[in-house]
């Protein structure tokens, strides 16, 4: 559905963000994006979305390709149109305007707006909190119904493709974990493909159906979740699994350098 | 007693008036952060428009009204397409500069297509004068009050329930993010000088009503900055509700105190008001100064 070929991408003409990052979402899926800060994770959905111009940022080479179009110069409205959403970082829902607003805003460029208040009520049955909180202002809720208001709002513009920067941020564990099961029952219930970026690998890989690991604007490994879960280095690096008791600080050092090499 | 209704009646209308001016102001304002410092421009030349196209073309008010806000539209559309859109990414202060130059400009060319000799509107309203219970109102001023209001409520609608009036909301609380719902920013940002040159030109053809057209009339530029920052330069009720509290002191300033200073109180008085709102609350009174949650 989404093939994303080797695209460099750059800041304000002179900072390589994005040294060549491949990867491709299937139809239906779930796909994680993972790895540490700084590694490109939210440029590659930028570039994707189109907001990268909006940062002074540009994509330099390669292409993204979404349902066979070539989408590198699409602005962000035309993408959405052509069914990419794209909640980014940090929730960014509107503060001043109420729950039920910030739906609507998400639901800008649906067409058929006769069918919205059926879809206002399938967000509902996802997310129930959101429906005791229509009227509230959005800067007033908690941080995860904020987020869950984020991703109500990407479904009210009814994509086909949802790009989800980094769900878990900020946000108590144990909503995080809600918050992610319901990721899943949506792409399940609807068949709708997402491409999530995350920092916390293990939420990530619990829903996710392959796994792609950045670090440094390329893209280091990739494989099916089960193959990911079971590679050492993933478990070390990503999972937070060591395999062995680092007491030395300067050892720790000197292992990261050594590992990073290995990547 | 019957005096101080009396003003308070003109306040209220000429203060529903500012309120209507200062809400294209505000527009302009939360959309790009920048004061439109050439919006008295805009009045002037909507009460021009609407006169020529009365006394010379011989075509009824309310047929001219429409004709003169169609033309502001266009206005609005083609000054935020060649001067603002290249500003897009400029400082602000930029872009407030490029506003006063517009006023100059926009100023000059009504000085040389219309003259500085002021005039007065063909006689729209009926002139004898309504009594209610000893206090007198010219039909000018209830009729200015009742379109007014039907324009305040009408843009409180449209920015409650429609889509494009949430996207306008949208963009001013958080740009980057109602770019990523599909909103084109250019068409939102088209939108809002075309609403503010229009809500200008009816502030303009009222004005023009009451108290006939002239160059002066650009003042009012200035005269609604005290009210936007009486209610907070990013509220639209903030600026509805200024444009009252302005309207009503300036009036009240003008009946009681000018006779004891000699004149020229009106005039002063709101900026009076600005310095003290500013000490008391900055953001004015519905201004955000940013939600904080709890």
């Amino acid at each position: 559905m989404l093939k994303v070929n080797n695209i460099e991408a750059v800041y304000d003409r002179i900072i390589l963000a994005l040294k060549g990052v491949s990867l491709h979402v299937p139809e239906g899926k779930i796909v994680a994006l993972l790895g540490s800060n700084g590694a490109g994770k939210s440029t590659t959905l930028k570039c994707i979305s189109g907001l990268l111009a909006g940062e002074g940022g540009e994509i330099t080479d390669g292409q993204i390709e979404f349902l066979g179009k070539n989408t590198n110069a699409f602005t962000p409205d035309k993408m959405v149109r052509n069914g990419i959403f794209h909640c980014m970082e940090g929730r960014r829902v509107f503060p001043h305007l109420t729950v039920e607003e910030n739906l609507m805003a998400g639901a800008f460029t649906r067409k058929d707006r006769r069918n919205l208040s059926k879809d206002l009520e399938q967000i509902y049955e996802y997310f129930p909190r959101i429906k005791d909180l229509l009227g509230r202002h959005a800067g007033l809720l908690s941080g995860g119904e904020q987020q869950m208001l984020a991703i109500g709002r990407g479904l009210m513009a009814k994509p086909k493709l949802l790009l989800l920067d980094e769900p878990s941020l900020g946000i108590a564990p144990l909503l995080v974990e809600e918050i992610f099961k319901n990721i899943k029952q949506i792409n399940q219930d609807e068949g709708l493909s997402i491409l999530v970026v995350e920092q916390n690998a293990n939420v990530a890989l619990s829903i996710a159906d392959y796994g792609y690991i950045m670090e440094d604007g390329r893209i280091v490994m990739q494989g099916e979740v089960d193959s990911l879960l079971s590679n050492e280095e993933v478990r070390e690096h990503y999972l937070g699994i060591g395999k062995e008791e680092i007491t030395n600080y300067r050892e720790v050092k000197m292992y990261k350098r050594r590992q990073r090499t290995v990547w | 007693m019957t005096f101080f209704i009396q003003l308070l009646v003109t306040g209220i209308v000429v203060g529903s008036i500012y309120g209507l001016v200062a809400l294209g102001f505000v527009l302009i304002y939360r959309a790009s952060d920048a004061l439109n410092l050439a919006n008295g421009e805009f009045v002037l030349i909507g009460a021009y428009i609407c006169l020529t196209v009365m006394t010379v073309y011989d075509i009824p008010f309310i047929l001219a009204m429409l004709i003169t806000l169609a033309f502001s539209a266009v206005l609005g559309l083609v000054v935020e397409r060649i001067i603002l859109r290249p500003l897009q990414n400029a400082p602000i202060i930029s872009i407030i500069m490029a506003t006063i130059g517009l006023s100059s400009l926009l100023g000059g060319a009504v000085h040389m297509i219309w003259g500085t000799q002021p005039k007065s509107f063909p006689p729209v309203f009926p002139p004898t004068p309504l009594e209610f219970s000893g206090i007198i109102i010219a039909p000018v001023y209830l009729y200015s009050f009742i379109i007014v209001m039907a324009l305040l409520i009408i843009f409180s609608l449209f920015f409650k329930f429609s889509k494009m009036g949430i996207a306008m909301r949208a963009v001013a609380d958080d740009q980057e993010a109602a770019l990523s719902m599909g909103i084109n920013i250019k068409t939102v940002y088209a939108m809002t000088w075309a609403i503010a040159a229009v809500v200008a030109a009816v502030g303009g053809i009222l004005l023009g009503n009451i108290n006939g057209v002239s160059g002066s009339m650009a003042t009012i530029g200035l005269t609604v900055l005290p009210v936007v920052i009486l209610g907070g330069l990013d509220s639209i009720l903030g600026a509805i509700l200024g444009g009252f509290i302005i309207g009503i002191l300036q009036n009240l300033a003008g009946g009681y105190l000018d006779p004891l200073v000699g004149g020229g109180l009106k005039e002063v008085a709101p900026f009076i008001i600005i310095v003290i709102i500013l000490m008391i609350k900055p953001y004015g009174l519905f201004g955000k100064g940013g939600i904080e949650r709890v």
